[in-house]
């Protein structure tokens, strides 16, 4: 039996004191009485609390729980609870305070998430909000049959997957001489992409580049940026080349897997280039998600690219219009249309931009990408608040650039654990064992606009039209993998 | 005949109840009693020459400023403030907003809709029951059906199997949760509460202890995955077993009892070892078809030969095709549990990601079954997000026979929704812990009160639903879209509040 797929986290703690959603508020006038509420906490807030000087920070706002027992059973009515602004303003509308914290909750403990009640936030939302993935249930349970989770594979190959095994040498001068096609393997279906805002020290990049190699992913970073330090993880690098010169990337093209390009006018004979100086290397295509990408990830696909990684921005949305659409909606389209080509087994499309949380990377998996691509989770994990003030004058306020190594390393290597552990459910729950099967599964999942058109359309659309009562055919899962052609 | 179960007043058990405005008296008080003769609601009490605390949940707000006897205005030293209140900036609920559980506590306590303008119908999720809105036609008082004509009964078994004719008074029954995720204490006020409206409640998964055998004739068993606590003599207690294939808040994943919740007692309720956390599989490994289900029902049947089967599924793509494949085993209930349906513990991705809402799959499944001509021959109960009467009301005219509620049982006892259920010992406000120190915050009889004066509330506002409708049973309801309006396609906001046409008191008005 093959080695299972087994990360290690480990409780890693928060070096400042995580801003709480709800701070305590105690006025004046405490009774000093023998039954003070501080003492009953179930949770020791008030015994635990400490104010930290240096961050300005009361802990109180983190341990509280909100229960409110404190504020319902004090004598005196001196404690209230209100929202923390701290909490409430960090990030942007994308990048909600919720998706901030959790994120850096499952970096701490290594964790899937899990409470009691049911789900209090809105029936739907924009983006990737606006979809529900599918389960099985009695009358098709476990279509892969029966398992347990430690058998669910969240691996995948990236490369020219439907290409043959073996190929003629383009190295060899003629000669018959063959060579196994290759192929890099990653354990989960994420990879990390170069980080935003700025450039980041020494240490958050030994810290990444070792978590990649831990949770068997790889991680993007600028070609300039691979130093010695680096080199005992060089295998799960993807060095981004820069357009121009080869040369002096010679040495680090032989040592690399994979790496990563620009496309230009003369890409062929770019990509020519790098696979005479290292035939086995895979190459990474970097384009932007515009109006545009069906004809550009076509044509790079006839080209010969083998991996093409497709970037929305930070929020998920189309580049280069005035009108984006949502990375969501895209990643279908750009499936649907090679699908419709029969070639989407000849390319890997990954795709990046405005993956905040373990299920949108399931939602877009189902949607028709292959992999997708993080960069915010990354500096997330290390405490990044997102607060946008990343520059040489202000301070970062949570010294991401002074991270301890190993800290930084557990730290990523925990969200991977806990995102991991969020795709072993929605693929439990789909009866699925592998998530390459998933890939372009639009049936196995609930669309929020054609649930709405079956049944309130149906019932509230048109109250005068006379409409049979008919049921609609169960969704069939559209063709993953067409007949190549 | 309506069984009505006596409406007792149930104040909250915490000192400082939560309002929806904070009343503040400062220093300059001479506690004269002014205010205490002045407030209709009784928010200021004296006690001998001393004012108390006031009673921040009786106070009506801002629009008390009309009143002669505006307390804020008429205090002789102005020592009275009045102001939202800010706590209420901490209960960031879309599904359960601060207005749903204060109007849900006021209902608790008083068995009656909330005085003033408490938002008592919707939450604010923005979809679904919260866009719906019921559509009352415009009818002379006087032509409205009496309340006494109005039946609010539920006929459970329509297969006509020769088993017995379970009829229910109310058309709502509560859903399961076990022994471990609750405690004693809330499971015997849910049981107390059923029993008094001639209803059901059901045990969970987690056995059937032996303080609910007074309750036995409205209880509902749970036959679930892990089959913790289940037994021949248990499913030979009921009237109706339940087979829980899957839980809205967690569809498709098993169910989860932490270490720290099982304690001595749980254990040996569940026949386990105590700290070790407990896991049901998902699915049930001896159901992988429709044959094997049917298997499985008779096999119930068979141990119990007078029990009705209901069959509590969570809602899939195919949930048409799920419903009607449990018909033809034989359930005689068909329970649809909507993806945000309540849990002790579930990973928040089920919980947001996984299913579809339930406003979806009742007109999904009601027009599938109509489609096979089956309608008639089973009862379809939907459950996962039913917080009020209206939310019951719009589920039943959009397919379903009736409803399952569980987390309003849960906030008439006081729950805030801080969803710390799973951790540690459990709920600090003592509803579902099973750790005994803090199952002695809650009084058993209070609770039981709490859960009935809920229901009466609803029932009662049902029963007024019903009649602006013109309709004189819940029956006719079912299926009828045409009373309601989405607005998302009909945008012009409707008022559909009932209070005007409420009879009896409501607080502490005279």
């Amino acid at each position: 039996m093959p080695p299972k797929y087994h990360l290690k986290p480990k409780p890693a703690p928060s070096r400042y004191v995580p801003p709480g959603p709800y701070g305590i508020i105690e006025g004046d006038g405490c009774l000093n009485c023998a039954k003070c509420v501080k003492k009953s906490c179930a949770y020791q807030v008030f015994q635990k609390r400490a104010y930290d000087a240096g961050q300005m920070a009361d802990t109180a706002d983190s341990l509280c729980k909100n229960c409110f027992r404190c504020v319902q059973e004090c004598y005196g009515r001196i404690l209230s609870k209100s929202a923390n602004p701290e909490y409430w303003s960090m990030g942007d509308e994308y990048w909600t305070p919720e998706i901030i914290g959790s994120n850096q909750r499952q970096a701490e403990a290594g964790k899937i998430p899990v409470s009691g009640g049911g789900y209090g936030g809105p029936f739907a939302g924009p983006g990737f909000d606006s979809m529900w993935t599918d389960m099985s249930e009695i009358v098709r349970p476990t279509r892969d049959g029966i398992h347990g989770r430690e058998y669910i594979s969240t691996g995948l190959e990236l490369g020219p997957v439907h290409s043959p095994a073996f190929q003629s040498d383009p190295g060899s001068g003629g000669r018959e001489t063959l060579r196994a096609c290759p192929r890099v393997e990653v354990s989960v279906p994420f990879i990390f992409d170069l980080l935003p805002f700025r450039e980041f020290s020494q240490p958050v990049l030994t810290a990444m580049a070792r978590a990649a190699k831990e949770t068997n992913t790889l991680m993007i970073l600028p070609a300039e940026s691979v130093r010695g330090e680096l080199s005992p993880w060089m295998a799960h690098l993807v060095p981004l080349l820069p357009p121009g010169d080869l040369d002096r990337f010679t040495p680090l093209i032989q040592q690399c897997r994979m790496v990563q390009i620009y496309p230009d006018e003369k890409i062929q004979e770019r990509m020519g280039e790098i696979k005479r100086i290292n035939p086995a290397v895979i190459l990474l295509v970097r384009i932007p998600l515009t109006p545009l990408a069906e004809e550009e990830v076509e044509r790079l696909s006839r080209q010969g690219a083998e991996v093409i990684h497709i970037l929305a921005d930070g929020q998920g949305r189309e580049q280069e219009t005035s009108q984006p659409r949502f990375i969501k909606e895209r990643i279908r389209d750009l499936h649907r249309a090679l699908v419709k080509q029969g070639r989407r087994d000849r390319v890997t499309l990954i795709f990046g931009g405005g993956i905040a949380l373990a299920e949108h990377v399931a939602k877009a998996i189902i949607c028709g990408a292959d992999a997708v691509s993080i960069e915010r989770p990354l500096l997330i994990s290390l405490e990044c608040r997102l607060c946008g003030r990343c520059s040489p004058e202000e301070p970062c306020p949570v010294e991401i650039d002074r991270v301890e190594t190993s800290w930084g390393r557990q730290r990523v290597v925990n969200l991977v654990a806990a995102w991991h552990g969020q795709l072993l459910e929605v693929l439990g729950a789909m009866g699925m064992r592998d998530v390459r099967r998933l890939r372009g599964e639009a049936g196995r999942a609930i669309f929020r606009e054609d649930i709405e058109k079956e049944i309130f359309a149906n019932i509230f659309g048109d109250k005068m039209q006379t409409r049979p009562v008919k049921a609609q055919p169960v969704q069939q899962g559209e063709i993953a993998c067409a007949p190549e052609t | 005949m309506l069984r009505r179960p006596e409406i007792k007043r149930a104040p909250s058990r915490y000192r400082n109840p939560v309002g929806k405005f904070k009343v503040q008296r400062d220093k300059r008080c001479t506690h004269c009693g002014l205010c205490a003769e002045l407030c209709p609601r009784g928010v200021h009490q004296r006690m001998g020459k001393r004012m108390l605390s006031p009673r921040d949940e009786w106070c009506i707000g801002p629009s008390c400023q009309k009143n002669e006897y505006y307390c804020i205005r008429r205090c002789p030293q102005g020592a009275l403030r009045m102001a939202v209140n800010p706590n209420l900036q901490a209960l960031r609920d879309h599904r359960w907003p601060a207005d749903l559980l204060l109007s849900n506590w006021q209902q608790a306590e008083t068995g009656c809709v909330p005085y003033s303008d408490l938002e008592y119908r919707i939450g604010r999720s923005g979809g679904g029951f919260d866009r719906l809105r019921l559509r009352f036609p415009q009818t002379d008082p006087g032509e409205l059906p009496a309340e006494e004509e109005v039946s609010t009964a539920l006929l459970l078994n329509r297969r006509e199997d020769r088993r017995p004719r379970v009829q229910i008074g109310v058309p709502f029954y509560g859903g399961g949760m076990s022994f471990g995720s609750v405690s004693n204490h809330t499971m015997i006020a849910r049981a107390r509460a059923a029993m008094a409206w001639d209803t059901f409640t059901c045990t969970g998964e987690g056995g059937y202890p032996e303080s609910l055998k007074p309750y036995d004739s409205h209880m509902i068993t749970q036959v679930a995955t892990g089959l913790f606590g289940v037994s021949e003599e248990t499913i030979q207690r009921v009237r109706i077993v339940e087979f829980k294939y899957a839980q809205g808040a967690k569809p498709g994943l098993g169910g989860h009892l932490l270490g720290d919740k099982v304690t001595p007692a749980v254990a040996r309720m569940r026949e386990a070892v105590v700290g070790n956390a407990l896991f049901s599989p998902f699915p049930f490994h001896s159901v992988y078809s429709v044959e094997d289900h049917k298997k499985h029902v008779d096999w119930i049947k068979e141990v119990n030969p007078r029990c009705l089967v209901s069959v509590k599924v969570s809602t899939p793509t195919d949930v048409d095709m799920v419903a009607v494949g449990s018909y033809y085993a034989g359930a005689h209930i068909i329970h649809l549990d909507g993806s945000y349906g309540g849990t002790g513990a579930a990973p928040d991705i089920a919980k947001k990601n996984i299913a579809m809402p339930i406003e979806y799959a009742i007109p999904k499944v009601h027009r599938f079954l109509v489609e096979e001509g089956i309608r008639d021959k089973v009862t379809l109960i939907a459950s996962g997000g039913i917080r009020t009467a209206f939310d019951m009301a719009k589920a039943i005219a959009l397919g379903a026979d009736g409803v399952v509620v569980g987390t309003a049982d849960m906030v008439a006892l006081e729950c805030i929704r801080c969803r710390n259920c799973e951790s540690g010992r459990g709920c600090p406000r003592a509803i579902a812990t099973t750790d005994p120190e803090y199952s002695k915050q809650m009084d058993m009889e209070w609770a039981a009160q709490r859960i009935i004066n809920l229901y009466g509330s609803w029932v009662k506002q049902l029963v007024t639903i019903l009649r602006l409708l013109g309709l004189r049973s819940i029956t006719e309801l079912v299926g009828r879209t045409d009373c309601l309006i989405h607005l998302d396609y009909q945008p012009e906001e409707i008022d559909d509040d009932i209070k005007p046409y409420l009879t009896g008191s409501n607080g502490k008005s005279a």
